[in-house]
């Protein structure tokens, strides 16, 4: 028997990079993206307090930070950043939950592809805000119009990536399937699943970048509380920092969702065989 | 034991990829089907794994119909079709899931040591190569104890060198646990060495040909003259069969010739 010997050579190859990657390196590669903001802000406080501007329409790091420390001891920021998440979370599980189930029916079954596709991609078409004269009338001007708005975002990226997804299983793998003789749940479980699961998160992404998008314009719409409304406030009383405060809020939880999404899901992809892996990003 | 009685198929768009092929496997037998792209070598594995109901005829396995995939029947393809997303031990005990946690785990552990990859039982298939990744397909095509396995083409992605190695290393195999063996190949060596019986088929509708035996001793020296001589017999019963079909060729309307089955 020569089995063996045939490829014992090759772990050699294999040893892991990481040994070059400790110390410094691992904090540096990160530490570069952080330079150029970093050094416009430090730039724009030092020219404000030199006098070279009064800061009053861009205001400085310094003034922002104030603002958000003011909301956030008030209590103010917890109850808009609450009313943004909730709102963002109905949307999300709502457009997520639509567009996991039609996405799958129609990836699965050509007839209802046939039947339901066209119609939704027509709908696609619309721009979603066109839509919020209609919501408001339909739904009142309160919460549940807003979380619609925020679901019709979320829906079509989930939609699309999904269907897109389980039309394009590998019909070799699902005959493994066959040959063991999995039955239909089975088959669901054990090979479609697992096999649209990286183009699902690419989906949920999509879909919650959208989300995040749409609660904007939903708050915009009408709202006593959330960071769209804390916007609006800062538009109308002239308070630049507390606009800026509420954009900064939102880069925070929209990249924090993106991330736990991300983080969720990780230990479900390591099998992915991907051109940059984890760490090279 | 592999009955396929009549067995025939015709594709929706009307062409005839098969017709009649009846044949007996007894159990224990290994079986080759050699023959030039096109004359439904595939079609006919495929109709008896149960994977493409024959259009007319029927398979049976130990007097059981096959029409869709059977519990005796193993089948291991071109490619190793291992499922990315499991691991290497995983993969291997795809087909066991019904049996108890401690019962498939000693079960894989053995069929891994058998295909001399029990180091591999953690890795994800995408960090083997790829002769150890069809030696994991075999193990797991092996590992629910079959009694019929067919290979597509098994090795034919391979160097020559793995290729020679996976040849020794499924008649190991197959001395454990002697299952019916049903092989396409291309490689005529490869069916040589490994088959008791040399089908070579003849294509448009793709039949049997001609039955080789080649009843040497195993292991088979590749060398020997025996050996020769059975290849020529298949090399020039693969040339009849095409001789054939130019003959026919020359009969046939001209638009025909661009349909091809495999």
């Amino acid at each position: 028997m020569t089995v063996v010997s045939m490829d014992a050579g090759i772990e050699l190859v294999t040893a892991p990079p990481a040994a070059r990657s400790n110390g410094l390196a691992r904090f540096a590669r990160p530490l570069l993206g952080l330079l150029v903001p970093v050094v416009l802000a430090v730039g724009w406080e030092v020219a404000v307090r030199a006098g070279l501007s009064n800061g009053r329409l861009v205001p400085p790091p310094s003034r922002i930070y104030a603002q958000f420390d003011e909301l956030a001891r008030s209590g103010e920021l917890l109850r808009h950043v609450t009313a943004t998440l909730l709102r963002v979370a109905a949307g999300f599980g709502v457009g997520t939950g639509l567009g996991t189930v039609l996405g799958a029916i129609s990836g699965y079954s050509t007839l209802m592809r046939r039947l339901i596709d066209p119609s939704l991609q027509a709908l696609r078409a619309v721009p979603s805000i066109a839509w919020i004269p209609l919501f408001i009338l339909w739904l009142g001007i309160f919460e549940t119009s807003k979380v619609a708005l925020i679901a019709a975002g979320v829906f079509f990226p989930v939609y699309l990536g999904v269907m897109g997804a389980v039309m394009s299983v590998d019909r070799k793998i699902v005959e493994v399937g066959r040959v063991f003789r999995l039955s239909g749940v089975q088959m669901v479980w054990r090979i479609l699943l697992p096999a649209v699961l990286p183009a699902y998160v690419i989906a949920l992404r999509a879909g919650l970048g959208l989300g995040w998008m749409f609660v904007v314009a939903a708050e915009f719409m009408g709202a006593s509380e959330g960071l769209g409304y804390l916007l609006i406030d800062g538009q109308q009383l002239g308070k630049p920092a507390e606009i800026v405060a509420a954009i900064v809020a939102f880069a925070l939880l929209g990249k924090t969702t993106d991330w736990l999404i991300v983080g969720v899901t990780a230990p479900f992809l390591r099998w992915e065989d991907r051109f940059a892996r984890a760490g090279d990003a | 034991m592999l009955t396929l009685e009549n067995v025939g198929k015709t594709y929706p768009n009307g062409v005839r990829a098969l017709d009649g092929v009846s044949l007996a496997v007894g159990p224990g037998e290994i079986i080759a089907i050699v023959g030039a792209s096109g004359c439904g070598k595939s079609t006919l594995l495929r109709a008896a794994s149960g994977l493409d109901a024959p259009s007319h005829g029927r398979v049976l396995v130990d007097g059981d119909l096959v029409t869709v995939p059977h519990e005796k029947i193993g089948i291991i393809f071109q490619e190793p079709r291992l499922l990315p997303w499991l691991s290497v031990a995983d993969n291997v005990g795809f087909g066991l899931a019904e049996e108890t946690r401690a019962e498939r785990a000693s079960r894989v552990a053995g069929a891994l040591r058998r295909v001399g990859l029990s180091d591999k039982a953690n890795v994800w298939p995408r960090e083997l190569s790829g002769g150890q990744a069809q030696r994991v397909a075999i193990a797991r095509a092996l590992v629910p104890r079959p009694e019929v396995l067919l290979l597509d083409e098994p090795f034919s992605a391979l160097d020559a060198f793995t290729r020679i190695d996976l040849q020794d290393h499924l008649l190991d195999l197959w001395s454990d646990l002697r299952p019916t063996l049903v092989m396409v190949t291309h490689d005529v060596d490869e069916a040589i060495v490994l088959a008791d019986r040399i089908l070579v088929m003849g294509p448009r509708p793709g039949h049997i040909f001609e039955e080789v035996k080649a009843d040497l001793p195993r292991p088979r020296d590749r060398q020997s003259a025996a050996f020769d001589a059975i290849k020529r017999r298949v090399l020039s019963a693969l040339d009849g069969s095409l001789k054939r079909e130019r003959k026919a060729d020359a009969d046939a309307s001209p638009g025909e010739g661009a349909a091809m089955w495999w």
